[in-house]
């Protein structure tokens, strides 16, 4: 019996029961499409279809929004997401596509949208026939978010929306968009109201979306551009001028620091890529010659690799140490650090990959000599995206000081 | 074997852990704390052993040298997760005693089953206790003091708050075999020579031998040894990672309230992000703190690991809060009267004993690398 399973309460060990029964009759096994890293890599319609049957299937079978009310789709129960996750990622089957909606959408429409909106959005959100993306980054509004300028203009009970929003990740598939707009030029942060916007019925009638390409060479996100596309205020959420509190509740939880748990599948291992890892490292080290010797005898390296290896581990315990009061000094401290130490121990780790490779690691994916397939530095290119999206890592050290250690705001 | 979700740490835990914090922060501010450590400040001095002894009774009268006694030899037997958080405070508050020296002292006796019952009940009962194993480099590798005729010879260094214990667990050389020896500091040819050293809030000797006539703890003596070190390692730790959250506190409020063209210090971003990247070196080693101690009850087999990973991260943190503090402060925290020196010694003392973070690393590299597969993750 594993650890999470001996603190289940009653609900949760029979749902346990329940799911690893479904999961054992239900898994997908090794996909037949290949299948990119992340969710937000998704290229193809084969890979999109493959996946939303996937997710389909989980959800019918109440795997997914287990927490929320049942009048919105959900399953009504209480702290079973977890439960439904563990089990699914300790089974390693693929992942959900529309972790947008899942992961941020969901939970900003549960909280500020009208109980119409919500029955009618969430159940074919979680199932995952609509695909969501989030409309918040501009050109001129990166860290400074608040800075945004897609305008939206009253025509009665209708609003008319001009604008650019990027790094649109999922816009080429997705049926509907979370987006700040700005309502008012007069005041930045009042001036800001949050919507949801149908996308692809509006293709060519008001909204554009281009594929930008990422360093890597890879596409993945996008850029949206809005020509008076006309929405109607039923779609609004929350108050007008209250759109900055409703992204909050939308950051928070795309930061993994929300009050709900984001509904997650996956640990399947694709033959195609790699986990960023210190132990991936080390394996990798002791299988690359240096001056005859294996890189993994080098002092160096090895202080280095551990290094990285202790950072992992407690990264692994601030989940854990977060849930126990009696043990954490403010009850934000740790969630508030999970996506900036996340993202710059894999970059780290990614990096230190490179200098294990050698000369090597400029062999990229179309060489047949890369090592790991050109994987590594693949991976430390792609870190750059997690320290730079969903709040740069200098925002997120902002947001520690300001908010924990209750430093003076810095704006 | 799995750990609990909340590390065993129970609400008797949490009393304690509570309990310890108001006793320090009452019966010995930072203030007083520096009244008495520090009255004195030419870098000559000769050393000299300031605590308080009527402090230390009424911790022991609290009953916390028998927290970490197992129950068989008539203590408490509290986990240890909860032991590292009584010295989280202690380290919190810099205090002087011998009280993390009489727990690492404990975690040897206890790991020598029934031959180590008598001083863990000596100690149980209040008796303060230090070890000596250590030769003039600081090798923790016993051979500094010999078995001559049984009788003990030799000098060991670097003896924690000698000067305030009663008993010394000396781990000496007997031929090629290593041999424990429970000894009064007060025993016929033990003479203590005070270290003159920069931690004002601890006390350091080298403890000479002379024929000592001594009690021999009737065990394997390598195998117990080695069995307590990640213990030992783990309330070293403990001490680094309290002191290491008050450093970033006094820092925090320091930078709240000082200010330079005309907004509080922690306004500007080379403040605040170094700030948070001191509460981030001091979660990394809190949460391996609590880990690696409940491993030594709930997963064993993990211990050593956990250990080496919170010796290492704590002492690199230890260095790193101190250094950013004393910096942070500016001119004010270069002086003698900053409090922030106390706890910067505090935290380079500790830093350097017991192994410094890069030979705590070089060993978990010896452990994972060499021998894949130990430790796994679970």
């Amino acid at each position: 019996m594993s650890d999470s399973e001996r603190k289940d309460n009653a609900e949760q060990a029979e749902f346990r029961r329940y799911c690893k029964d479904w999961i054992a009759k239900n898994h997908p096994g090794e996909p037949a499409v290949r299948l990119p890293l992340s969710p937000l890599e998704i290229m193809t319609t084969e890979q999109m279809a493959y996946l939303q049957h996937w997710q389909k299937s989980a959800y019918d079978a109440g795997l997914i929004g287990c927490d929320y009310p049942e009048e919105v789709g959900g399953g009504g129960r209480k702290d079973c997401q977890r439960v439904a996750n563990e089990e699914l990622v300790a089974a390693r089957t693929p992942y959900y596509p529309n972790v947008i909606g899942l992961g941020m959408a969901a939970p900003t429409v549960f909280y500020h949208a009208n109980e119409e909106l919500k029955q009618r959005l969430l159940p074919r959100l979680f199932s995952g026939e609509d695909i969501w993306c989030q409309g918040f980054s501009e050109p001129g509004a990166g860290s400074d978010l608040a800075n945004v300028q897609t305008f939206a203009e009253r025509k009665g009970d209708k609003w008319v929306i001009n604008g650019h929003k990027v790094w649109t990740s999922l816009a080429h598939f997705a049926q509907w968009m979370i987006i700040l707009l700005r309502t008012d030029k007069g005041h930045k942060y009042e001036g800001l109201s949050y919507f949801v916007v149908p996308i692809a019925s509006a293709l060519g009638k008001g909204v554009t979306v281009r594929p930008l390409i990422k360093m890597t060479g890879e596409t993945g996100f996008n850029e949206v551009l809005f020509e008076d596309l006309e929405v109607d205020d039923s779609y609004r959420l929350d108050e007008l001028g209250k759109g900055w509190q409703v992204a909050m509740t939308t950051l928070l939880h795309e930061r993994g620091a929300g009050e709900l748990v984001t509904p997650r599948a996956g640990g399947l291992k694709s033959k195609s890529s790699l986990s960023i890892s210190a132990r991936n490292v080390m394996e990798l080290a002791s299988h690359t010659s240096r001056a005859g010797q294996p890189a993994s005898d080098d002092p160096l390296l090895r202080d280095r690799m551990v290094r990285q290896l202790i950072r992992e581990e407690a990264l692994k315990e601030h989940q854990r140490r977060a849930r126990v009061p009696a043990l954490t000094d403010h009850p934000m401290r740790l969630p508030l650090q999970n996506k900036l130490l996340a993202s710059e121990i894999a970059q780290d780790t990614a990096a230190l990959a490179l200098e294990v490779e050698g000369p090597a690691a400029s062999l990229y994916l179309a060489d047949e000599h890369a090592p790991a397939r050109g994987q590594w530095p693949l991976a430390y290119m792609n870190s750059y995206g997690m320290t730079i999206a969903a709040g740069t890592s200098e925002i997120q050290r902002n947001i520690l000081g300001e908010r924990v250690l209750g430093l003076a705001k810095s704006k | 074997m799995a750990q609990p979700k909340n590390y065993g740490f129970e609400e008797e835990a949490g009393m304690l852990k509570d309990g310890a914090r108001r006793f320090f922060a009452q019966k010995l501010p930072v203030d007083q704390l520096h009244a008495l450590v520090a009255d004195a400040y030419v870098p000559e001095r000769a050393p000299e052993v300031k605590w308080r002894k009527d402090l230390w009774d009424e911790m022991v009268a609290l009953g916390w040298t028998a927290l970490a006694v197992p129950e068989s030899a008539g203590g408490v037997g509290l986990p240890w997760v909860a032991v590292a958080a009584l010295i989280e405070e202690s380290g919190r508050a810099a205090f002087p005693s011998p009280l993390l020296s009489t727990l690492q002292t404990t975690a040897v006796l206890a790991a020598c089953e029934e031959a180590g019952e008598s001083a863990l009940d000596a100690i149980a009962q209040g008796c303060a206790a230090t070890i000596a194993v250590m030769d003039a480099s600081g090798s923790p590798t016993p051979g500094a003091v010999q078995v001559i005729d049984g009788k003990l010879q030799g000098t060991a260094c670097f003896v924690q708050d000698a000067g305030k214990c009663d008993q010394l667990l000396v781990l000496a050389m007997d031929g090629d075999e290593p041999a424990l020896f429970w000894v009064a500091s007060s025993a016929d040819g033990v003479e203590i020579q005070q270290d003159a050293i920069i931690d004002l809030t601890r006390d350091q000797a080298r403890v000479s031998f002379t024929q000592v006539a001594a009690e021999r703890i009737a065990v394997d003596a390598a195998t117990a040894w080695d069995a307590a070190l990640p213990a030992m390692w783990i309330l070293s730790s403990a001490d680094m990672v309290g002191a290491a959250e008050w450093l970033l506190q006094t820092t925090v409020e320091y930078a709240q309230q000082r200010k330079q063209f005309d907004r509080p210090l922690g306004f500007f971003q080379a403040v605040k992000h170094d700030l948070v990247n001191v509460m981030i070196a001091i979660d990394e080693s809190k949460s391996l703190l609590y880990s690696a101690a409940c491993a030594l009850d709930h997963e064993p087999e993990r211990a050593r690991e956990l250990a080496h990973m919170v010796k290492a991260s704590a002492s690199d943190t230890a260095a790193f809060a101190s250094g950013r503090t004393v910096q942070m402060h500016g001119g004010i925290g270069f002086t003698w009267e900053c409090y922030v020196h106390l706890y910067f010694k505090r935290q380079k003392h500790s830093q350097l004993l017991w192994g410094d973070a890069a030979w705590h690393r070089s060993q978990l590299a010896a452990l994972l690398i060499d021998r894949p597969g130990i430790g796994e993750a679970a």
